[in-house]
């Protein structure tokens, strides 16, 4: 059986429809239909086929026999006028050297190339994927963005979450929404209560010195003597980085509540193990009274106890000091606290300078 | 039930029948949130409950409801991205209704744990076919009859088409071509994604 040339063309451009049929010098004798589409206004017989594609792999074959010898491999071009779009080949060497014929087809240009020349399914072979591609393309864009706006909402979710806990996710306290909240409350219920302000001594020199990790372990340990030194209806909070609220309800005696102030500063310093290594903090403490207030607000009585707090760190750390309603606080710290600075006792730790701390 | 599925629904009731009619399905399906995730999967019963919940507030039909909600997939501009979807599967309508067979593929291939009914399409003549809608999805094949007309009118075809009821586990849907090229259909290119 011998094929003619144009049995052989019709053949093609029933299969291929992107076909160059070159001759033996590399003219282009017929081309498929669907290639023809690309450059309505030009026809492409007649033309080098090097005049019309620029060859990008292999790198370098300017003549037709370059071209044939090239057969094993896959060519990567691109038209020389724009759009410039990037096509893929294969070519097939005529018998007894009378041309070749190249099947061109898009590879991933496919997107851009339905667009720029309005292609249809009738363009591509009934083989070909490119349909399927461009389903593919779009089903995978229409689910990606369903999921993407699903992310969005659950981010916004897990951040609304997350405004509106109400506890500190590392010591497992109530965190300052909580306390305020809870505040607020004792507030409105008149119920009786001290506000303790309480601030650990040298934890940033536990955190600078062994790391977060340990600061987090000091923390939470911290949480743990908190919550055994109060009873079950009180509260404790961690409002800041190293800094807590403990709401103590029914109690303004000030011997009991120093008792238990000098109670918790005591246990605070005692050592912390960290891996091989103890943490040493301390702790101070201003103590506010609801009924050192004609009309009790929050805001005042959270005040109050930091001037306390305030004042306990003046004393020297590790101590604490009851809010001064006289107002002479400022004046004269040691006179207004001086019933209170005797209450931690034969425990009144030595001064420590951060490169004692072990 | 793959929430696209659940998706599908509110979007269908809140674009014909607005959101405070949602709301009341919503509420006596006691579905106990207000907003279907199209990406998520949740048990079939709590589907199923909505599209009761839809059907009496409505006082229609689940069949015809949901020939509505088919036809809504594929014809209201919310939906462009789907209708192109479907227009994928052949440059005529036959095309199409052949394409059919590989529809739960196609599903599969773009969201991977979407699974829909196999279809099966019988060609009696050129123009008279039975569409096989296999069981697995209550209701697919009235959604099915509404996406089949949309379709329709989208390719240019004028059809008849004809829920035909279950037989065995499957449901049965005759189509009828009456002309393939009737009106001028609406616009489809291939690049034309926005």
């Amino acid at each position: 059986m011998t094929l003619r040339t144009s049995d052989l063309t019709q053949l093609l451009a029933r299969l291929c429809p992107m076909f160059v049929l070159l001759d033996e010098a590399g003219r282009i004798c017929r081309v498929g239909d669907t290639l023809q589409k690309l450059r309505p206004m030009q026809d492409m017989q007649g033309l080098f086929f090097q005049d019309l594609f620029e060859l990008l792999r292999p790198h370098g074959l300017t003549t037709m026999s370059e071209l044939l010898a090239s057969a094993d491999a896959k060519l990567r071009l691109r038209f020389r006028d724009e759009p410039r779009t990037a096509l893929k080949g294969v070519v097939a060497p005529l018998p007894r050297g009378q041309g070749a014929v190249v099947n061109l087809s898009f590879g991933i240009s496919i997107l851009d190339a339905v667009r720029d020349y309005a292609l249809t399914s009738a363009d591509f072979s009934g083989t070909d994927l490119a349909i399927e591609l461009l389903y593919l393309v779009e089903a995978k864009s229409a689910a990606m963005e369903a999921s993407c706006s699903l992310n969005q909402r659950l981010q916004g979710a897990m951040l609304a979450a997350e405004e509106q806990a109400y506890t500190d996710m590392l010591t497992g306290l109530g965190n300052r929404r909580a306390m305020d909240h809870l505040l607020g409350h004792l507030v409105a219920s008149g119920t009786p209560f001290a506000l303790m302000h309480l601030d650990l001594d040298f934890f940033k020199s536990v955190n600078d010195r062994l790391g977060h990790a340990a600061g987090d372990v000091v923390l939470q340990h911290s949480a743990h003597i908190m919550r055994e030194a109060t009873r079950g209806d009180d509260i404790v909070a961690r409002i800041g980085g190293d800094e807590f609220v403990l709401l103590v309800k029914h109690l303004q005696d000030r011997a009991q509540l120093g008792g238990m102030a000098a109670r918790l500063i005591e246990r605070l310093q005692q050592p912390i193990p960290f891996e091989k290594e103890f943490c040493q903090i301390s702790a101070s403490i201003g103590i506010a009274l609801s009924s050192q207030f004609a009309d009790p607000q929050p805001n005042e009585i959270l005040r109050a106890a930091d001037e306390a707090l305030y004042a306990a760190k003046r004393a020297g750390r590790a101590k604490h000091r009851f809010f001064d309603a006289s107002g002479e606080r400022e004046t004269d710290v040691s006179r207004t606290c001086q019933h209170e600075t005797g209450a931690t006792g034969p425990h009144a730790p030595p001064r420590m300078e951060p490169d004692q701390l072990s | 039930m793959h929430g696209l599925i659940n998706r599908a629904i509110q979007s269908f009731v809140c674009a014909t029948y607005g959101r405070p009619l949602w709301l009341r399905v919503v509420e006596s399906a006691e579905l106990g949130f207000t907003e279907f995730e199209a990406m998520l999967v949740y048990d079939r019963e709590t589907c199923l409950r909505a599209v009761e919940a839809l059907c009496s507030e409505l006082g229609r039909s689940r069949n015809e409801v949901l020939e509505d909600m088919g036809t809504y997939l594929v014809s209201h501009p919310n939906m462009e991205g789907l209708r192109r979807l479907l227009r994928f599967g052949g440059s005529s309508y036959v095309e199409f209704l052949h394409s059919l067979d590989d529809l739960a593929d196609r599903a599969r291939l773009a969201v991977s744990d979407l699974n829909l009914p196999g279809l099966e399409l019988h060609e009696h003549s050129p123009s008279e076919f039975t569409l096989v809608c296999e069981p697995g999805l209550p209701g697919f094949a009235s959604v099915l009859v509404g996406v089949l007309r949309a379709m329709a009118d989208d390719y240019g075809a004028l059809v008849m088409l004809a829920h035909e009821g279950q037989r065995e586990q499957t449901e049965l849907i005759s189509i009828k071509l009456v002309e393939s090229a009737f009106s001028q259909g609406r616009h489809f290119d291939l690049g034309g994604r926005t």
